[in-house]
């Protein structure tokens, strides 16, 4: 397959996921927000630019820290690279150059997507209404996820797609875990008070695992559980581990074999989430284990891009 | 669709039946059908000068235009003739100039042409083929007569079109087809890779075939993409490709590899900066390096243009005669070369009653159709003309024939051409019938579809 194919595939999917995990974090936001002390209030709002590495970028617009301002930056900013608008503009693209290597209906699937998300005004967003909108996101991700799984032969376009989907959901449910950090240290046993658990609660709904995480654990929520099962827990699709599976799986299916450098990254990541164990990661330094992995996967995404998909 | 006693032609009758049964609403609710499977399927072209390079279809008509298989054939001969003596003219220029040692042809008319390229000078190419496509433009005039409008041999667009047409008219009308035997145009792209790969370096077993585009934003892109799918070879742009010594590659997932035949839909300029433009973004550095060495061909071949350009096609009939030592079976249109002052004073005195092009020009822009005209425009080009006589050609306007067409109210007569596609690799073939331009304003005679112009099935029947 062209490099340059190969590139748009990758990114095609890679933007669809992040707009659907950036309406997921909105959304966990939009209920947190409601929640706490003032100054638990202002952390929790914070909390998508960090995951986001955003925060630098907002503030230097001078807008305030409102869940208003937040919203308009993060899901409908054209001039932010990574808001929704803009993901679903840049997926539409992608796809639009391949249109001829991937099927109909995941070209007609981006499409429509995008004529719809240029209808959306800003005074939809406010409110219930936001949340449907971050659900529509949700929908149309998962909508185009499944088409491409149920329409695709499967070869180098279908590789590529799975590569990006994974590797950029691996990425964002490691952030999403290490804003806890952020907001508060954890430690082993704390349980932490009410307020505690509804932050823990609305991280797991983030990820669609709270269900998971009770049907699993049958347990309150601890926070060593909660970093157990979105990293560790292979059953759950959108844990580290899962996602280092379907990324190894992809790689594995690849053609060539000049790429060592990447394959060899991505299994050692596989590997290493094989044979964690949690209470060694949370004697580390949770965060100082997930930076490691987010710096991991940054660097795994440069090996790929330079092996397989042109640095251009 | 008449003879000029006002009898419906015979080929035509089937259609002419079926039209006076077929109730307007059904007809009509099927231009719809045609219009949203168009769109589904995304074949659409760009306009220049369009904000946003906004997408549009090109209006489809669904009343076929219909050729007897007896003028067919005789049109083929012709044409099959015509691009045979271009390709041989082009080998000439570029190698012992014999025609314009015999003073067929002035020698600046092909050395100082813009489309001449000197650096093709003493290139043998497989087959000695320059122009592996040609699109011949055709019109019918009212005497019956096929003439030759323009010969088009750099990148001839518009054969995707042709296809799809078919392939919707088959879709709308199936029982149309049923009473009449339509010859088939379908395997057009098997055609073309074929010619391709004929046209590949001959010591190459198992040439590697890829279409070059200018990418997404070109107005033709659909098409690019179009037969680069259905030859099931790769679409490449410019950066997709480097060249290593003197051997051009893909860039893969699966690292390099080798290209040894390209369909090129970028014009010369812009295919290799080292070699042409230096700005362009579109080429790739080296390409024509390799091209010289051998190692790649290119269809069409650098350096066409001068046998397309509207000053040389006075000079085609008389190539005919040179090279073929045949009489021209399809005539040309009367053309007045503003550059020589008799011609020029004429066209100035009988402007209103021509059709003035640019020697370079295509696509139906910067021409003036004289009876169209405002005094206005008549005005404001007498001036251009004087301008830069050089740059101009003139013709009369001719009796166009028509075709029954659908417009706002119900069924009329507009004018059309044709477009037959030429493939030259080790012999001469092509598929029966072409592109049908139809000018859906009426009176209008031109068709282009970036002026307003729609597309007709074309059906050459036994």
């Amino acid at each position: 397959m062209l490099s340059r194919v190969a590139d748009r595939i990758y990114w095609m999917s890679r933007q669809m996921e992040r707009a659907e995990n950036m309406a997921r974090i909105l959304g966990v936001t939009s209920t947190m927000v409601l929640f706490g002390t003032k100054e638990t209030r202002e952390q929790n709002l914070l909390a998508p630019l960090t995951i986001t590495d955003s925060g630098e970028r907002y503030f230097s617009q001078k807008k305030p820290a409102t869940l208003r301002g937040l919203v308009d930056f993060l899901a409908l900013d054209p001039e932010n690279p990574s808001s929704i608008y803009s993901c679903l503009r840049l997926a539409r693209e992608n796809a639009h150059a391949v249109r001829w290597q991937i099927t109909s209906e995941m070209w007609e699937t981006l499409n429509a997507t995008w004529i719809e998300m240029k209808r959306v005004r800003r005074a939809d967003l406010v409110g219930a209404a936001a949340t449907d909108f971050f659900d529509w996101v949700k929908e149309r991700s998962h909508l185009f996820r499944g088409v491409t799984y149920g329409t695709i032969v499967r070869g180098e376009a279908f590789n590529f797609s799975r590569l990006g989907t994974f590797l950029e959901r691996a990425d964002n449910t490691a952030r999403i875990l290490d804003v806890k950090y952020h907001v508060r240290l954890p430690s082993v046993e704390d349980v932490g008070g009410a307020l505690d658990h509804y932050q823990w609660t609305a991280l797991l709904r983030s990820v669609s695992s709270f269900e998971t995480y009770r049907a699993l654990y049958r347990d309150q929520i601890y926070p060593i559980k909660v970093a157990q099962l979105l990293i560790l827990e292979r059953r759950m699709p959108r844990s580290l581990a899962a996602c280092f599976e379907q990324v190894t799986q992809a790689m594995e299916r690849l053609q060539g074999q000049h790429d060592r450098a990447a394959r060899r990254l991505a299994g050692e990541i596989f590997v290493r989430l094989t044979h964690a164990d949690i209470e060694e990661i949370f004697q580390g330094g949770l965060h100082e284990y997930l930076t490691e992995c987010i710096a991991d996967m940054h660097e795994l995404g440069g090996r790929i891009q330079k092996a397989y998909l042109g640095t251009a | 669709m008449r003879a000029a006693n006002g009898k419906v032609r015979p080929h035509f009758g089937p259609i002419a039946e079926w039209l006076a049964k077929t109730p307007a609403k059904r007809v009509a609710e099927k231009r719809r059908e045609a219009d949203l499977l168009f769109h589904r399927v995304g074949i659409t072209f760009a306009v220049y000068g369009d904000e946003a390079g906004a997408e549009r279809l090109i209006p489809f008509d669904t009343i076929p235009r219909v050729i007897p298989k007896t003028e067919w054939d005789e049109l083929a001969k012709g044409l099959a003739q015509r691009a045979n003596a271009l390709n041989r003219f082009l080998e000439d220029i570029y190698h012992g100039q014999a025609i314009i040692k015999a003073g067929v042809i002035p020698p600046e008319q092909v050395l100082k042409n813009p489309g001449y390229q000197k650096e093709m000078r003493g290139i043998d190419l497989p087959n000695g083929i320059y122009s592996s496509i040609a699109g011949i433009d055709l019109v019918r005039h009212s005497d019956g007569k096929y003439y030759v409008l323009e010969d088009n041999l750099r990148t001839p667009s518009g054969v995707s079109y042709m296809i799809e047409n078919r392939k919707m008219m088959m879709r709308l009308f199936p029982e149309l087809f049923e009473r009449q035997t339509v010859l088939p145009v379908e395997h057009y792209p098997a055609m073309l890779l074929e010619t391709l790969r004929a046209g590949a370096p001959p010591r190459v077993r198992d040439p590697m075939v890829a279409v070059l585009t200018p990418g997404q934003h070109n107005s033709a892109y659909f098409e690019h993409a179009f037969l680069a799918q259905q030859m099931g070879v790769e679409l490449v742009e410019g950066p997709d490709l480097f060249v290593k010594d003197n051997t051009v590659y893909m860039r893969t997932t699966s690292g390099r590899q080798r290209v040894d035949a390209i369909y090129r839909r970028i014009d010369d300029a812009y295919l290799d900066p080292k070699a042409f433009r230096k700005d362009s973004m579109l080429g790739v550095p080296g390409l024509f390096a390799a091209y010289r060495a051998g190692n790649l061909s290119l269809a069409n071949a650098v350096g066409t243009g001068v046998a397309d350009d509207k000053s040389t096609y006075p000079f085609v009939p008389e190539m005919i005669r040179f090279y073929l030592k045949e009489e021209p079976i399809l005539a040309n249109v009367p053309t007045w070369q503003c550059r020589d002052p008799k011609d020029l004073a004429h066209v100035l005195e009988n402007l209103a009653e021509m059709v003035v092009k640019e020697v370079q020009g295509s696509g139906g822009y910067g021409m003036l159709v004289g009876p169209a005209a405002t005094p206005k425009e008549l005005t404001a080009f007498r001036k251009l003309l004087k301008a830069n006589p050089a740059n101009y050609i003139a013709q009369p306007t001719l009796s166009l024939s028509t075709c029954p067409t659908f417009v706002q109210r119900g069924v009329a007569p507009r004018h059309v051409d044709l477009r037959p596609y030429v493939l030259s690799g080790k012999e001469v073939k092509m598929v029966p019938g072409g592109l049908t331009r139809v000018a859906l304003k009426e009176g209008s005679l031109v068709v282009n579809s970036s002026q307003g112009g729609g597309t007709k099935d074309t059906w050459v029947v036994e």
